[in-house]
């Protein structure tokens, strides 16, 4: 949490989080999606990205949280991964900000077992707290909720 | 010229371009130990070869250049200008050298002696402290040295004036009125390829090819493979548009991408004989230790593969070649004494066929022994007696390819481990492709090989389930079926809730696609299929298995690019990558034989239901058993073990043959006494409508004895609750299979009631033998 302190950040279900900005490699609007059967719940579809397919992971269940409203649509948030592109679907993207080191702090833990796993930090920003996602774990699924 | 030495010129000069470079770099940076490294290994690779070779002239050069640059490299003495420079003139030297040989295969008559002079002189750490002094001396070798190389043949003015090969080179190519040099150019391209085309022949052709690495390709295949698709979208949009102009330069656009997509797949393609180059080499080494004649014929070696394939089928291809060798061929006075002429022949034979390349490995030797590899098989405990009786002669050449199998008496250095045909079926068959042996005993045997042209673009079935649409690889797919109205409703029958078709009187066991991918499968229960329902069966193999997937809807066949799933799905057994469509969508590519293994099909051709457990008839106890289902006469419904059956048959009415009163029919050489089931049970038989009889042969003791009944119905795994009744004919009693009651047959009883002495036939049989 030291070489770079901006973050793209978004918006689950009303709580505001924040990636790295170097992670990642672009924001897109909705795109449709195809389901993979059989696939855990996380994972909402494959997109292609200019003729690159990409694994859409949903935020939300990640992060256990409910489903978005039908009609709701998501946004991506393309991030760089050891294993290529990979989406996360997010409610709404918000601003790229930069962070002061003396707002950090490590993730409270009254934090669900669930949203704490996957976070490196809190910022704590004037009126809110700005989530930071690991995008790492946010991304590694037990390979045993397969099948 | 030889292949070899043409290979070894074409590198060499390589080498020497490379090493030009690095001597002048060198010289920047004096103590770059992997820049002398390199130089070092260049020389000392060519010294190796030419040694190797016979070029002695050649070998004394860079011999004295090895040492002096080994010398350097070791640090025990520094470069200096003038080394360079020495070592440059013996580059040169080499040059004027390898030219000679490429021109008429001698090393020329210019003599070198001054050079290596020079080169030992330096070498000698005891001049090299005053190598000021030598600067005077060290000039006077080197006009020496280059007077030298002109003199030995006036007509080639400059050779080494002219460091380039490639302008010496293509002298002979133009001057050989025999257009040898094309043919030769062809040859070397089979073995080394576009790939690394350098070595197109050594001469003049180094110049119009160039080594590209083989990322890039793969770079330029998959953006072609993008761009193939852009272009179908391109062309969706605009099958509508009325700008003539618009639809003009897409049709432009169409044909030019089409055409570079061949020209890159071009890039990658490889002739197989770049493969088989070496097997005459193998087969005579091999033939050699093993004292045998083998003659080794290829044909089709034009035949052009991808790349990744040629990489994978190559150990393969080395191993059956070496088994056919070491197996396959008899000695020569085993052949002589079978009428066959001493020299045997092996038959490489490559062809294209229904966008596959087959391979086909055929030799002429003595050819698999059947019952040598039924016996081996049950002894190394792969496959139960009552299997191996129950094969034909191809799926017991087959065998071969169980892991474990070795046939060899004894272990050789060539083969014999046990392992090996099975490493080679699964490493073709990692590759999509198949692999099948068929053998006629002293005749010899043919190994067929069947591999994709290309792993990158796979032709593909499209399929629709839901709203999604799936692709099934060519490669796996054997039939479609449609079944529409009445037929869709009837035809599928349910064994204990586990959907079969009946496919040409066999049973296929059925695949709901939906219901496999957990897209809310259950809903194919009778029914809800109504009257003007239409049901659609993509039959396909995939390993043994066969098995008809039902789909919603089948679209169309489509070249499809092949893309992996990232690697939280890869667990994922049911898809085999993804695609992207013409309209940009995303289709998941179905992996066979993962969604054979989802849906549990068991393992057993179709009529053949292998997996069946042995035991007897005493034995009927509460366990799982596998019975055979068969209908004698109008209402019987009998079943039996199947572990009893040996085969099932289907025999012409009129092959039945007349003996000693009963009827019989010849089978495998063996007279087969035949009983009518229904007649013993005493049911009216339906009566023979002049189609063929269903039998099924039995073999009790030593004999065989067919079975005839009505009608095969089916192979039931079930747990089978005997209720024993009182002495009827033949009939041991009666169980519930399949929610029917049905008839469990005493095979020896039933037998015997026909009146066939079944003692007499051991004992006549055994003369039949004899």
């Amino acid at each position: 949490m030291n070489k770079t302190n901006q973050f793209c950040t978004f918006f689950v279900d009303g709580i505001h989080f924040g990636i790295e900005v170097l992670e990642v490699q672009e924001v897109l609007r909705f795109q449709s999606m195809t389901p993979v059967p059989l696939a855990p719940d996380v994972v909402r579809g494959l997109i292609n990205l200019r003729g690159q397919i990409v694994t859409a992971f949903d935020l939300r269940t990640r992060l256990d949280m409910p489903d978005r409203s039908p009609g709701q649509n998501p946004m991506n948030v393309v991030i760089r991964s050891d294993d290529g592109a990979v989406s996360l679907l997010v409610d709404e993207i918000g601003d790229v900000l930069e962070t002061r080191e003396d707002q950090f702090e490590p993730p409270p833990a009254t934090l669900d077992a669930t949203t704490r796993a996957l976070l490196t930090g809190v910022f704590k920003l004037e009126d809110h707290l700005l989530l930071i996602l690991d995008t790492e774990k946010t991304l590694a699924l037990e390979t045993s909720s397969l099948n | 010229m030889d292949d070899i030495v043409r290979e070894f010129i074409v590198e060499s000069y390589e080498g020497l371009d490379q090493l030009d470079q690095d001597f002048v770099e060198l010289e920047k940076h004096p103590d770059d130990k992997a820049l002398l490294a390199n130089i070092f290994r260049c020389i000392h690779t060519i010294k190796g070869t030419c040694g190797f070779l016979g070029f002695e002239k050649l070998e004394s050069v860079t011999h004295v250049g090895e040492n002096l640059l080994s010398l350097l490299r070791d640090g025990s003495i520094a470069l200096t200008p003038e080394i360079t420079n020495t070592l440059l003139k013996m580059v040169d030297a080499v040059r004027t050298i390898l030219a000679h040989i490429e021109e008429d295969g001698g090393e020329g008559d210019g003599d070198y002696s001054g050079l290596i002079a020079e080169l030992s002189r330096m070498a000698d750490p005891d001049a090299a402290p005053a190598p000021q002094s030598e600067v005077a001396a060290s000039a006077e070798p080197a006009p020496q040295t280059a007077p030298a190389e002109p003199p030995p043949d006036p007509a080639e003015p400059a050779p080494a004036a002219n460091p380039s090969p490639p302008a010496a080179a293509l002298e002979p190519a133009g001057r050989d009125p025999k257009g040898n040099a094309p043919a030769e150019s062809e040859e070397a391209d089979e073995h080394e390829g576009p790939a690394n085309g350098q070595s197109k022949a050594g001469k003049g052709v180094s110049d119009s090819s160039i080594r590209v690495d083989v990322g890039l390709l793969d770079k330029l295949m998959n953006l072609v493979g993008e761009l193939v698709l852009a272009r179908n979208q391109v062309l969706q949009f605009t099958s509508n548009a009325q700008d003539s102009g618009l639809n003009a330069t897409t049709q432009r656009l169409n044909l030019i991408t089409t055409e570079l997509q061949e020209g890159v797949m071009k890039t990658r393609m490889q002739p197989i004989g770049n493969v088989w180059s070496k097997f005459p080499r193998v087969v005579r080494d091999l033939s050699l230790s093993c004292k045998k004649q083998v003659r080794v014929e290829m044909d089709g070696k034009e035949t052009e593969l991808d790349k990744t394939i040629i990489e994978a089928i190559k150990d393969p291809l080395t191993h059956i070649v070496r088994n056919a060798v070491d197996h396959g061929m008899e000695f020569p006075d085993e052949r002589e004494r079978a009428g066959k002429p001493r020299e045997g022949v092996l038959v490489l034979r490559a062809f294209h066929e229904g966008g596959q390349v087959n391979i086909e490995i055929r030799d002429d030797g003595r050819g698999i022994d059947p019952d040598k590899v039924k016996k081996k098989a049950v002894e190394r405990g792969l496959i139960t007696v009552d299997q191996v009786e129950r094969m034909n002669s191809r799926e017991v050449a087959n065998l071969i390819f169980m892991p474990g199998f070795s046939t060899a008496e004894k272990v050789t250095s060539v083969s014999g481990r046990g392992v090996g045909m099975d490493v080679v079926r699964s490493n073709i068959e990692k590759i999509g492709g198949t692999v099948d042996v068929q053998s006629e005993l002293g005749k010899g045997t043919t190994l067929r090989i069947k591999i994709p042209l290309t792993l990158a673009i796979v032709p593909a079935l499209i399929v629709r389930c839901r709203d999604d649409r799936f692709a099934l690889p060519q490669v796996s797919l054997l039939e479609l079926v449609r079944l529409e109205g009445e037929s869709a409703t009837r035809g599928i029958e349910y064994v204990r809730g586990a959907p079969v078709y009946r496919l040409r009187g066999q049973l296929l066991p059925l695949v709901y696609l939906d219901e496999a991918l957990g897209l809310g499968g259950g809903a194919h229960s009778k029914d809800e299929e109504d009257e003007d329902s239409v049901l659609n069966i993509v039959v396909l193999q995939a390993d043994e298995k066969v098995f008809g997937l039902v789909v919603d809807q089948i679209l169309d066949t489509e070249e499809i690019v092949v893309k992996p799933l990232s690697k939280q799905l890869k667990s994922l057994d049911a898809f085999a990558g993804a695609t992207i469509m013409g309209d940009g969508a995303v289709a998941l590519i179905l992996d066979v034989l993962g969604l054979a293994q989802r849906a549990r099909i068991s393992v057993g051709s179709r009529h053949r239901g292998v997996s069946g457990t042995v035991a007897g008839v005493g034995g009927f106890g509460d366990d799982l058993q596998t019975m055979l289902l068969f209908q004698a006469g109008k209402s019987g419904r009998v079943a039996i073990p199947l572990s009893e059956v040996s085969r099932l048959e289907e025999f012409e009415p009129d092959i039945i043959e007349s003996a000693d009163g009963n009827e019989v029919v010849q089978y495998r050489g063996q007279i087969l006494p035949l009983v009518r089931l229904s007649r013993v049970l005493g049911h009216s038989s339906t009566g023979s409508d002049g189609g063929p009889l269903q039998v099924v042969v039995f073999r009790v003791g030593e004999a065989s004895v067919g079975l005839i009944v009505d009608r095969i119905v089916d192979i039931v795994q079930d747990h089978i609750k005997l209720h024993r009744s009182r002495g009827r004919k033949g009939i041991v009693g009666s169980a519930v299979i399949q929610e029917k009651v049905t008839d469990i047959l005493d095979v020896q009883k039933a037998i015997a009631a026909s009146g066939i002495d079944l003692f007499e036939a051991p004992a006549s049989e055994r003369e039949v033998r004899a």
